[in-house]
C-alpha cells in the first residue's frame, strides 16, 4: 500500500472516529484548549493594550517587553510548568497548557491592540472630546471601534499560532490532535504524524477564515475596504 | 520560589557538573539557528524581489509562504520526518530541521523585503534612472540598500523566532538547548528546563543585539529606523 493509501485508510477507518482517542474527541479538546487560551489572552493583553493606548503612557515598554516574551520557548513554559506537581496534576496537563499558551498568545494581541489605540486619529480624538465625551466615552464609542480590525488582526495571528501550538500539549499529557502527531513521532509512524498535521492544519485553516469573517464583521461599514490595505501596511512596518 | 527536596527551583550545581552537555547543546542550538536563517536569506530576497517586481509572482510566493507559516511546527517536522528517509532520528533529522525552520522565516522575510523595496522614495528611483542605472543597478545599488532597514527588522524577528522553535527538534533528537528541556522533563527536574529557557531567551537577545550592530555598520545613514522596528 502506498503512503496516501495507508493515510486514506486511517482517515476512512471508523475506529479512529470514535471513543477517548478519536478524531472528534481530540479535535474538540484541542478548539477547546485553544479558545480558551485565546479568550484569556484577549482579555489580559486586549485590556492591556487598551488602558496603554488611551493612555499613551508606558507603551513602547510594554510593546517591547511583548516582543522579548516571544524568545521564550514555549516548550520550556510547558514543561516546566508540568512537572510542578501542584499544576500538573489539575485538570490532565489543561492547566500548564493553559498557562503556557496563554504566554504566547498574549504578545500580538498586546501589540496589535497598542497599536491600534494608537493608529486611532488625534483629530477624532480631539473632535471627540470638543463634543463633550468623557474620557471613558471616548473609549466605548471612539477608539474601540476604530482599533477594532488591529485587535481582530492580533487575535487572528495569535489563534493561529495558538491552535499550531497547543499540538505540544500532547507532549505533557493533555490529549488533543498533538497526541497523533507525538505518539506517530514516537513509534515512527508516519501515518499517524502526518494525519494528526493534517488535522491541525485543517484546524488552523477553520479558525483564520472565521476569523477573518469576525474582523470585517467588528470593522466599522465605513472603514471596510480601507482597513485592509492600512492592517497591512502597519503589519508590514511591524515586521 | 518555594520548592524543597529533590526537586529545587534551581540547583547551580547542574549547570557546573554539567556544562560540556549544556554546551554541546548551546553550539548546535546555535547551528541550526545560523544554518535556517542563511538558507532563509538567501532564498527569502531574491523571490521577494521578483514578487515586488512581478505581480504574476506576488501570489503564488505569498501563498506558499503563508501556508508554511500557518502549520504547526511539530506537525511540519513530522510530516518531513516521514517524507525524508529516516528523517526523524539524527542525521537525516537535521535536514527535516532546516527544511521546517527555513520555511518559517520565509514568509517573515519576505514580507520585509517587499515592504521595504515599496517604501523606497520614487525620487531615489527616478534619480537613479536619470543617471543611467540599468534597472538590476538601481535595484543592487539603490533600492535594495534602501530596503534594508526592513530587511534587517526581518531577519531580528526571523532569528528570534527560528531560536524559539530549534527547541521543539528536541522531539526529532536534535533541540540544541530543547535537549536540556526535555531532559527535565523526562526526569522531572527544573534545572535543565530553566538552563534551556534561560539561555534561549539570552542568545535571542545577544542575537538581536548582533543585528542591530550589524545594520548600523550596513546601513550607516538611518542610525534609528524607528518605523521598520516597532512591534508587530
Amino acid at each position: 500500500m502506498s503512503f496516501v493509501d495507508r493515510l486514506f485508510h486511517w482517515f476512512t477507518s471508523s475506529a479512529n472516529w470514535s471513543g477517548s482517542n478519536g478524531i472528534p474527541e481530540l479535535f474538540w479538546r484541542q478548539l477547546e484548549l485553544s479558545a480558551v487560551v485565546v479568550v484569556t489572552a484577549l482579555i489580559i493583553g486586549g485590556s492591556l493594550g487598551v488602558v496603554l493606548g488611551h493612555t499613551g503612557r508606558g507603551g513602547l515598554v510594554a510593546v517591547n517587553a511583548a516582543n522579548a516574551f516571544r524568545a521564550v520557548p514555549t516548550l520550556a513554559l510547558l514543561t516546566l510548568l508540568a512537572i510542578q506537581p501542584s499544576i500538573s496534576l489539575k485538570w490532565g496537563g489543561f492547566l500548564a497548557s493553559w498557562i503556557a499558551l496563554t504566554a504566547l498568545a498574549i504578545p500580538p494581541i498586546l501589540t496589535n491592540t497598542f497599536v491600534g489605540m494608537r493608529e486611532v486619529d488625534a483629530d477624532v480624538r480631539e473632535a471627540a472630546k470638543a463634543v463633550g465625551l468623557t474620557g471613558a466615552q471616548v473609549l466605548r464609542r471612539v477608539e474601540a471601534p476604530l482599533a477594532a480590525p488591529f485587535v481582530m488582526a492580533g487575535v487572528r495571528t495569535a489563534a493561529i499560532e495558538v491552535v499550531a501550538t497547543s499540538t505540544l500539549a500532547a507532549f505533557v499529557s493533555y490529549s488533543d490532535l498533538g497526541t497523533y502527531v507525538i505518539s506517530g513521532l514516537d513509534t515512527q509512524n508516519t501515518v499517524l504524524s502526518v494525519a494528526g498535521a493534517l488535522l491541525v492544519g485543517i484546524m488552523a485553516g477553520l479558525v483564520a477564515l472565521s476569523l477573518g469573517l469576525v474582523t470585517r464583521a467588528v470593522t466599522p461599514i465605513p472603514l471596510r475596504s480601507r482597513v485592509g490595505a492600512r492592517s497591512r501596511a502597519a503589519r508590514a512596518a511591524a515586521r | 520560589m518555594l520548592l524543597l527536596g529533590a526537586n529545587p527551583f534551581f540547583r547551580w550545581s547542574y549547570v557546573t557538573s554539567q556544562w560540556g552537555q549544556i554546551q554541546a547543546d548551546l553550539v548546535q542550538h546555535i547551528e541550526l539557528t545560523l544554518l535556517a536563517v542563511a538558507i532563509g536569506t538567501v532564498i527569502a530576497i531574491p523571490l521577494a524581489v521578483l514578487a515586488w517586481r512581478f505581480r504574476i509572482v506576488r501570489t503564488p510566493v505569498f501563498g506558499v509562504a503563508s501556508a508554511l507559516y500557518i502549520i504547526p511546527s511539530l506537525a511540519l517536522f513530522a510530516v518531513l520526518g516521514g517524507v525524508i528517509p529516516g528523517g526523524y532520528v539524527p542525521p537525516h533529522s537535521w535536514f527535516t530541521a532546516e527544511v521546517a525552520l527555513v520555511g518559517y522565516t520565509l514568509l517573515i522575510l519576505i514580507w520585509n523585503t517587499v515592504a521595504g523595496l515599496n517604501a523606497v522614495p520614487s525620487d531615489a528611483r527616478e534619480a537613479a534612472t536619470a543617471l543611467g542605472y540599468s534597472p538590476t543597478a538601481a535595484l543592487m545599488r539603490v533600492d535594495l540598500p534602501l530596503a534594508l532597514p526592513y530587511i534587517f527588522a526581518g531577519l531580528r524577528v526571523a532569528t528570534s523566532t527560528v531560536i524559539g522553535l530549534v527547541t521543539v527538534t528536541a522531539l526529532i533528537g536534535l533541540g540544541g538547548l530543547g535537549q536540556q528541556i526535555t531532559y527535565g522533563f523526562n526526569i522531572g527536574y527544573n534545572t535543565p528546563i530553566i538552563v534551556g529557557l534561560v539561555l534561549s531567551i539570552i542568545l535571542a537577545a545577544i542575537a538581536d543585539l548582533l543585528w542591530v550592530g550589524a545594520q548600523r555598520l550596513a546601513v550607516p545613514w538611518s542610525r534609528t529606523s524607528r518605523r521598520a522596528r516597532q512591534g508587530s
